[in-house]
């Protein structure tokens, strides 16, 4: 290659004879693509994690250790409000995110706490369910399959206290600063996070609930 | 007030850790109190600490890996010197101390070198190739390289505060378990390891994102220069397999902290499911490490050898071949669980098959050679001595998937010599050939050739000398792991290997000269070009250390090896004269949130180890607080002015030609 040659070559940007770039989306529109394509893929990580605490779950679901087992210590009707609460949290949440698109505080907040009020409904069923479990002597402890109930059930319990916690920043983050384009980027991801664990439950539901009472 | 931890915890009557420790203290003090009296913490805390330039998180990567590298190589001398020793006596290390090394010595190699060092040219290298300005989430970044670093700090703290894991690299139970290890130091591993993989996810999450959604424009995927595909494909794998670790380490945590039972003996736990989980992890970890090692030396070979890539498209779809198979062959890790023949059939198979796509890359290798005017600067000589190493390991590979052979070989020093085979002859060797072929882009100028010959030759005969003899005490029946032994027909072959090691060590002492001497000659080995080895990709179309943001003009891609078919237009004369429109360029602003995010997470970890809980509970409070600070940020972007743009590219445009005008006599 010829010194000349070289010359030219190096750090060229789109110089000259480059086309324009059609830009068919505004530079919005692509972080908003950016940002929530990310945050499926960290979900998608999320997801692999419980993945291994369910393989683990099924894996010791008969290793009750002479100690109570799923049908003796599940109660399918608490169960479905958690379930009930949980679906429902999320449609309210669905709304949030159309409030905030629509910038209209009314929606948003209002649709914003009720989903918080049924998380916080749906934790408090489950802890209470722990609590029970625990008090009888079924804790984490007892068996290889307590141990593993507790900890896939008490896993997605968690992510939803945290997502609770995030609920409760957005909210605040929307009153400080209105609806800023980084903002409801935030609101997006956080929607995405939130309908994760209604799946993530659903399966929780049928493969440790429904599954655990039949036969 | 401080939970387990006492005055007992530090080894006043262990001369050798006492010793160790105290020097890296000290060394440590003296590094940041020169810092200090220079007057240079406001320069390290703005442009490296707060950074979010991939750039600068990228050469903190790859320095955080060659310092950790340093830590693993010594605890690999001891090692080797104590079982050269050690025949028919104790040798000069206490059992319990051995143990503990052997366990560093692996995780840290692994987490700490092998993990930063392929993270760290990654994040220097991708985004330049793909001609754009940053990755994804450029924050996010930073905060994925110091929870690295924490996990990399607390397992050092190990050394002074306590004990190390005495478990072997991965942590298996019931060993460690409460009951058979009672004290720190599987905690120390569980947490320093926990947290650098919370980084190394967030990573995986940022480099998929970057790959597939930001580009120059016209960068379509079967444009991508195969570093970036590897990268892409390295990442992917993180993406899938960490969060098993993190779910799996979680679950050695609970047995530990809080008496659950799923690795235990006793209430149902089942010691072969963490088996299976952490290797689910683990076999695809090793194709983490390896793939973007693959990448490195498809750059380097087509540069050296002046042609493109032999078999673009085999070698993409190798490298996503490779990617999807590393999930169906964990099961080869331990074909004595007693799965039965027939699953362990299958898992053999799949080990083989995974060999395939390999070779297919291999000879892709040599035919781009073949007919190519190939150069043997170091970084070439890396990768020829990668092909002749990594074929041996890939052989050995092959063989112990047969499962008879397995049987024979499962845990004996054959296993050894293979995954040190691989690792070294095809991580560390691709890191090295990357490592000196980017040097010139990231500081502007070269690195010493001759000294960089010296360790290229000192490490790869070191590497036969040391692990061609544990191959043989292998077949011989020797087990790893071992303190002491009394086979006398073992014995000539370690005392090799021990030879070996200090042949290495030779090999590092150069590397450390070839730094220093280049760092002083670095006037004449300055490279004013941006294109010190007739590069291929974009990264080599920008100055050398690119600004900040990396081009100054988005480049317009039209093929593959743009940058090198940029040349011969222009060299036709068919390239672009006219001077770009400079455009004002919007970049992230610094942050501190990566940094204060990791003081909590050491205090966190540590607090968590030695079970000092106000402290773990103030560190999460802490954490929490630092991201909602972050969130609450209104600017996070400045802008750099048209101006601005014009001026530093003009500039390097001048200094470039002036460079090429004063090497026009000598071409």
């Amino acid at each position: 290659m010829s010194i000349a040659a070289r010359t030219t070559a190096v750090g060229l940007g789109g110089e000259g004879a480059a086309p324009s770039v059609p830009h068919e989306l505004s530079e919005l529109a692509q972080k908003r693509i950016i940002v929530g394509y990310g945050f499926w893929i960290f979900l998608l990580s999320d997801i692999v994690m419980f993945s291994a605490f369910f393989a683990t779950y099924a894996v010791l679901v008969d290793e009750t250790a002479g100690g109570p087992s799923g049908r003796e210590l599940f109660h399918l009707d608490i169960v479905a409000f958690e379930t009930a609460f949980l679906l429902l949290s999320s449609f309210a949440c669905g709304v949030a995110s159309i409030g905030a698109r629509a910038h209209r505080d009314a929606m948003y907040y209002g649709a914003m706490a009720v989903t918080a009020l049924l998380g916080a409904g749906f934790l408090f069923l489950e802890i209470r369910e722990f609590v029970g479990m625990i008090a009888i002597g079924a804790g984490p402890q007892r068996s290889a399959f307590l141990s593993a109930f507790f900890t896939l059930v008490g896993c997605h319990g968690l992510h939803v206290t945290l997502g609770l916690m995030w609920l409760l920043t957005m909210m605040a983050q929307v009153f400080a600063k209105g609806y800023r384009p980084d903002i409801l980027r935030r609101v997006l991801c956080f929607a995405l996070f939130w309908h994760t664990l209604d799946i993530i439950w659903v399966a929780i539901f049928t493969v440790v609930y429904l599954m655990g009472v039949a036969v | 007030m401080f939970g387990k931890l006492t005055w007992d915890a530090i080894p006043f009557d262990q001369p050798i850790p006492l010793a160790a420790g105290g020097i890296v203290v000290v060394v440590i003090l003296g590094v940041v109190a020169f810092v200090a009296i220079k007057g240079w913490i406001p320069y390290l805390w703005r442009e490296w600490i707060t950074s979010v330039d991939h750039k600068h998180i990228g050469i903190m990567y790859v320095t955080l890996a060659a310092v950790m590298l340093l830590r693993g190589f010594i605890d690999a001398i001891m090692m080797r010197s104590q079982q050269a020793i050690a025949f028919q006596s104790q040798g000069y290390l206490p059992p319990e101390h051995y143990n503990q090394i052997f366990s560093a010595h692996g995780t840290i190699m692994i987490f700490f070198v092998a993990m930063p060092f392929v993270i760290g040219l990654m994040n220097f290298v991708v985004p330049l190739q793909l001609g754009v300005r940053d990755v994804a989430f450029p924050t996010l970044n930073s905060v994925s390289f110091w929870l690295t670093a924490t996990g990399a700090l607390l397992v050092n703290i190990s050394l002074v505060v306590g004990e190390f894991s005495r478990t072997g690299w991965l942590p298996f139970p019931p060993l460690s378990e409460l009951t058979y290890s009672p004290g720190v130091g599987v905690d120390y591993y569980l947490w320093g390891v926990q947290i650098s993989g919370v980084g190394t996810v967030m990573t995986g999450v940022n480099f998929v994102t970057t790959i597939l959604k930001i580009h120059a424009p016209g960068m379509t995927y079967m444009r991508m220069p195969v570093f970036c595909w590897t990268a892409f494909a390295s990442m992917l794998v993180i993406v899938a397999a960490f969060p098993v670790l993190t779910a799996t380490l979680a679950m050695l945590t609970l047995d530990r902290y809080l008496g659950f039972h799923f690795f235990t003996n006793e209430a149902g736990g089942n010691v072969m499911m963490f088996m299976n989980l952490i290797w689910v992890w683990g076999h695809p970890e090793v194709y983490i490490l390896v793939l973007p090692a693959f990448g490195v030396f498809s750059e380097v070979v087509s540069t050296f050898s002046r042609k493109p890539l032999f078999g673009y498209r085999s070698m993409v779809w190798a490298t996503m071949a490779i990617c999807v198979i590393s999930y169906m062959v964990w099961l080869h890790h331990f074909f004595t669980m007693g799965a039965g023949p027939n699953v362990n059939a299958v898992f053999g198979i799949a080990s083989m098959i995974i060999a395939v796509p390999t070779g297919v890359k291999i000879f892709n290798w040599m035919f781009t050679m073949y007919g190519g005017r190939v150069v043997y600067a170091t970084p070439m000589l890396w990768s020829l001595g990668f092909m002749v190493t990594f074929v041996i390991g890939g052989l050995t590979g092959v063989l112990v998937a047969v499962v008879p052979a397995d049987f024979m070989l499962h845990n004996s020093l054959f296993q050894v010599a293979h995954f040190h085979n691989v690792i070294i002859g095809g991580v560390l060797f691709g890191m090295f050939a990357g490592y000196t072929f980017w040097f010139p882009k990231a500081f502007g100028f070269r690195l010493d050739e001759s000294w960089g010959k010296a360790a290229f030759w000192c490490w790869f005969i070191g590497f036969y000398l040391a692990f061609m003899p544990l191959y043989v005490v292998g077949l011989m029946g020797m087990t790893r792991r071992m303190q002491h032994y009394d086979v006398p027909e073992w014995r000539p072959w370690l005392l090799v290997a021990a030879l070996g090691a200090a042949v290495i060590l030779a090999g590092i002492l150069c590397q450390v000269a070839q730094l220093v001497v280049s760092i002083r000659h670095r006037e004449e080995l300055r490279d004013l070009t941006g294109d010190p080895w007739m590069g291929r990709a974009l990264e080599w179309s920008t100055s050398s250390p690119p600004p900040a943001f990396n081009f100054a003009v988005l480049p317009h891609v039209e093929g593959r090896d743009e940058y090198w078919r940029r040349a011969r237009l222009a060299e036709r004369g068919a390239g672009p004269t006219v001077e770009p429109v400079y455009k004002a360029i919007e970049m992230p602003r610094n942050s501190a949130t990566g940094f204060v995010c990791a003081f909590f997470a050491t205090f966190g970890g540590f607090g968590m180890i030695w079970h000092i809980w106000w402290l773990v509970i103030v560190s999460l409070v802490g954490a929490f607080a630092t991201f909602v600070v972050f969130a609450w940020r209104d600017r996070t972007e400045y802008e750099i002015p048209a101006e601005e743009v014009a001026r530093i590219d003009r500039e390097n445009r001048a200094a470039r030609r002036l460079a090429l005008a004063q090497m026009e006599p000598a071409e």
